[in-house]
């Protein structure tokens, strides 16, 4: 496949690694080691774990699991809304596979539609857009999750939905937005991490100017990375060449799909159908200013928020859980006292056990060994 | 939530909406043009263009020199390594 | 295909109705007209209510029965590569097959919906008649009964099967030792991904076709070169991840597969790479996997090449003495993982 089997290259990913190695041997690395690199990405988690790059690292190199993956991070007071929504008889309620096995206080979405529920899987909002067109004695909501890669194939869906007339299609609305978070979490001061693996999808939407005050205000090095190994390594071994010659910079080691300005057409298309809300809930890390986006008022008709009246109260996580010292680096998902006992990939308790790109999960069904 | 995979324009749908044909590794679906066609332009414009595919939409046109250079730095890290060898 | 019937409870232009199964003249029309004819053998032509089978002719292939069931359901009921009728009588072939096995006789009891096109079920008991000629076995009893429309998905198929397993062949997934090689006999996944695109949700659009096929065949000419096999089994539902993981499992051994070693079709990896899916997870239904002592594995994949149901037959993973139960993956990039298994079905995911 181009522009994917070049870059999964063993003999290049090996000369990368002994780069890598080098870098840490440094005099400067080695009296600030360990070295923690945060990827954001739940889709770099994914890789990271799907190639078992953590083990051919030098162990002084240590990569945080952060927060970006929407599954993980949903509130079960939404999942909660969701299936309320899904139980009202003329419904038809479409999502991403993704958020099928997402527990909410009760249940989950698939348990939902083996009780009767008519809840549909679609792999692109265009499909539940179609769904609708076809039946119109139903209302038709699809659910929206997901990071700013995703925002702009909704916004679109829904400018289509109004240009079409479609009366009967409805957005639930979870769309959220990594910069906030980053910045809330780089103002934690139990965060502990010395450099970024820059989010690759969401930035070939938003470009580059928005990490800007990472590296000019927190002086952390960013580098905005692809999704496979050779990316990834690569963008480790950018990141570490800052820290040894004391800069921090935003780069972009993702170029052949990632543009300066991002992209301005979705950009467009964001900004004129979603507008910021105050504040959003993420699950593990609590409320978060700026960090989600609703419809704007010109299409409060297709708000599903609206249209079902939605009252969710707010579940938390039971207390023993140990997701947000996970996700700020404090702790590794093994040390959590509920990892593989209380909370597994098939009964999660906590956000990182929920999808396979939760940290938890994937070390649940990568590493079990090194934490027997 | 970024899965995206590169596929190539192969054929245009229907212009109207936008909606082109793009393939990854024998695969076919159909994807929308609307964040990668430059406003007014002819979708056919695009056949040939390798574009990031994510939830049905295109959403970025690959820049084959800038791969290009990516893995050509790569190979040189390896010359290097050759050398030093 | 012999000439069209004219009867409107068998032509071809009528639908299944409760009628159907109701045991009277209607459902011995049918029952004649279609099964008989096309699964034409003496046992069933006698329409007894139970096969009688010679017990010296069983004898004559062995010393132990293999006896198997497994019920069918798939939507949508024809695909490319096959249909329900096909995966009844290839699934329950394979099932026999992998214990040594010559699959000789087959049972055929089908669950039809109401409403369920008469042609549409003249083609699947052909094709499933097709399918028994070509594993060389026998239809010789059934049974048909009919549920009211929305009560069933089109049709079911329940398939049991009776074989004979040769003197001296011991096939048992604890046999598999330290050392041993893990074998499959070709490309991972075309079942699954076939389904996946003939069901039309996604809207992929792709070459697919089921790998659909029976396999004994295969594996009497695999038993009669290296009869030393250790371990054999179909890999169906849950893939050939499923299948390793039970071999380490039922051993106490792990096992090592190697990720650059494994076949799959460009096509279905293109579904996996769209989906996020995994090939070793996807469905086969002409694949097995074996173990074998390491000396006799290449000799094994060199004579399995030499059949059409092993063209692409290869290692693709090694025993190793533990940890018990667990299976490794030594990914392209030199790092080793454990392989992962889904917790239930798949789901096409986009994060």
């Amino acid at each position: 496949m181009k522009f994917v089997d070049e870059f999964r290259d063993p003999a290049l990913a090996k000369q990368l690694l002994t780069r890598i190695a080098q870098r840490m041997a440094s005099p400067v690395l080695q009296a600030r080691a360990p070295i923690r690199i945060m990827e954001v990405c739940g889709g770099h988690t994914h890789s990271i774990f799907r190639y078992g790059l953590e083990a051919l690292l030098p162990q002084t190199l240590e990569l945080i699991h952060g927060p970006g993956c929407p599954v993980c991070v949903l509130p079960r007071e939404h999942v909660d809304d969701c299936l309320a929504i899904a139980a009202q008889p003329d419904v038809i309620f479409t999502t991403f596979g993704d958020a099928m096995r997402v527990p909410g206080s009760r249940q989950t979405l698939q348990q939902a539609r083996a009780g009767g529920a008519d809840i549909r899987m679609v792999y692109s909002p265009l499909d539940a857009l179609q769904i609708a067109r076809e039946n119109p004695q139903r209302r038709v909501v699809f659910f929206g999750l997901g990071f700013e890669t995703t925002m702009p194939a909704t916004a679109l869906t829904v400018q289509q939905a109004v240009g079409k007339q479609v009366d009967n299609f409805f957005l639930l609305c979870h769309h959220i937005t990594i910069v906030p978070t980053l910045k809330a979490l780089l103002d934690d001061e139990d965060v502990c991490v010395d450099a970024f693996i820059g989010p690759g999808h969401v930035s070939m939407v938003i470009g580059l100017e928005p990490y800007g005050f990472i590296a000019e205000q927190y002086r952390k090095p960013f580098i905005i990375s692809g999704f496979e190994p050779l990316d990834i390594l690569q963008s480790i071994l950018m990141l570490l060449d800052q820290l040894v010659e004391g800069r921090a910079e935003v780069g972009n080691q993702y170029s052949r799909v990632v543009h300066e300005q991002g992209n301005i057409q979705a950009q467009q298309a964001v900004a004129e159908v979603f507008e910021l809300r105050e504040r959003s809930a993420w699950r593990g890390l609590g409320e978060i200013d700026q960090s989600g986006v609703r419809l704007r008022t010109r299409y409060a008709a297709l708000d599903a928020e609206r249209e079902f009246a939605l009252r969710s109260t707010r579940v938390d996580d039971p207390a023993e859980c140990r997701c947000g010292e996970v996700l700020k680096g404090q702790l590794q998902p093994q040390q959590c006292p509920l990892f593989g006992s209380g909370c597994t990939p098939a009964q999660p308790m906590g956000a990182l056990m929920v999808s396979s790109e939760g940290a938890c999960a994937a070390c649940f069904q990568y590493q079990r060994n090194d934490s027997q | 939530m970024c899965l995206g995979i590169p596929g190539e324009i192969v054929a245009i749908d229907d212009a109207a909406t936008l909606t082109a044909v793009v393939e990854v590794s024998g695969v076919r679906r159909r994807v929308n043009l609307a964040c990668v066609l430059p406003t007014g332009a002819d979708p056919a414009s695009l056949l040939g263009y390798w574009v990031l595919v994510h939830v049905g939409f295109a959403m970025s046109l690959i820049d084959a020199e800038e791969a290009h250079q990516t893995l050509r730095l790569l190979a040189e890290l390896e010359a290097f390594a050759d050398e030093v060898r | 295909m012999k000439t069209e019937s004219t009867d409107a409870n068998t032509s071809d232009q009528g639908l299944i109705t409760l009628a159907h199964g109701a045991g009277g003249r209607v459902m011995r029309q049918l029952i004649e007209s279609i099964c008989v004819e096309a699964f034409n053998n003496p046992a069933l032509a006698l329409l007894e209510d139970q096969a009688r089978l010679d017990m010296a002719e069983i004898a004559a292939h062995g010393d132990r029965l293999a006896f198997t069931t497994d019920s069918y359901v798939v939507d949508p009921l024809e695909f490319p590569g096959g249909d329900i009728g096909t995966l009844a009588v290839n699934g329950t072939v394979n099932d026999l097959a992998v214990s040594g096995a010559r699959p000789l006789y087959l049972s055929c009891a089908l669950i039809l919906e109401e409403g369920l096109e008469i042609s549409r079920l003249r083609r699947i008991m052909a094709s499933m008649s097709d399918a028994a000629g070509v594993a060389g076995v026998s239809i010789v009893t059934g049974d048909t009964k009919v549920v009211p429309r929305g009560k069933g998905d089109g049709m079911f198929i329940n398939t049991s099967g009776i074989g004979v397993i040769p003197q001296g062949v011991e096939l048992a997934a604890s046999r598999c030792q330290p050392g041993d090689c893990v074998i499959v006999n070709g490309t991972l996944g075309d079942h699954g991904a076939a389904i996946l695109q003939a069901r039309g949700d996604l809207a992929l659009e792709a070459d697919l076709v089921s790998d659909c096929q029976p396999l004994h065949g295969l594996i009497a000419r695999m038993l009669a070169v290296c009869p030393q096999v250790h371990a054999l089994r179909d890999a169906t539902r849950g893939g050939v991840a499923g299948v390793v993981y039970e071999f380490a499992e039922a051993s106490g051994r792990a096992i090592r597969l190697f990720e650059d070693q494994l076949p799959v079709r460009p096509s279905v990896r293109g579904v996996c790479e769209i989906l996020g899916l995994d090939a070793l997870h996807f469905a086969n239904e002409g694949k097995l996997v074996a173990v074998v002592p390491r000396e006799a594995a290449d000799s094994m994949v060199a004579v399995m090449r030499e059949h059409p149901a092993g063209r692409d037959a290869c290692i693709i993973g090694e025993v190793l003495d533990g940890p018990a139960g667990s299976v490794q993956i030594s990914t392209l990039m030199g790092g080793v993982r454990l392989l992962d298994l889904p917790i239930g079905e798949q789901l096409p995911r986009i994060c």
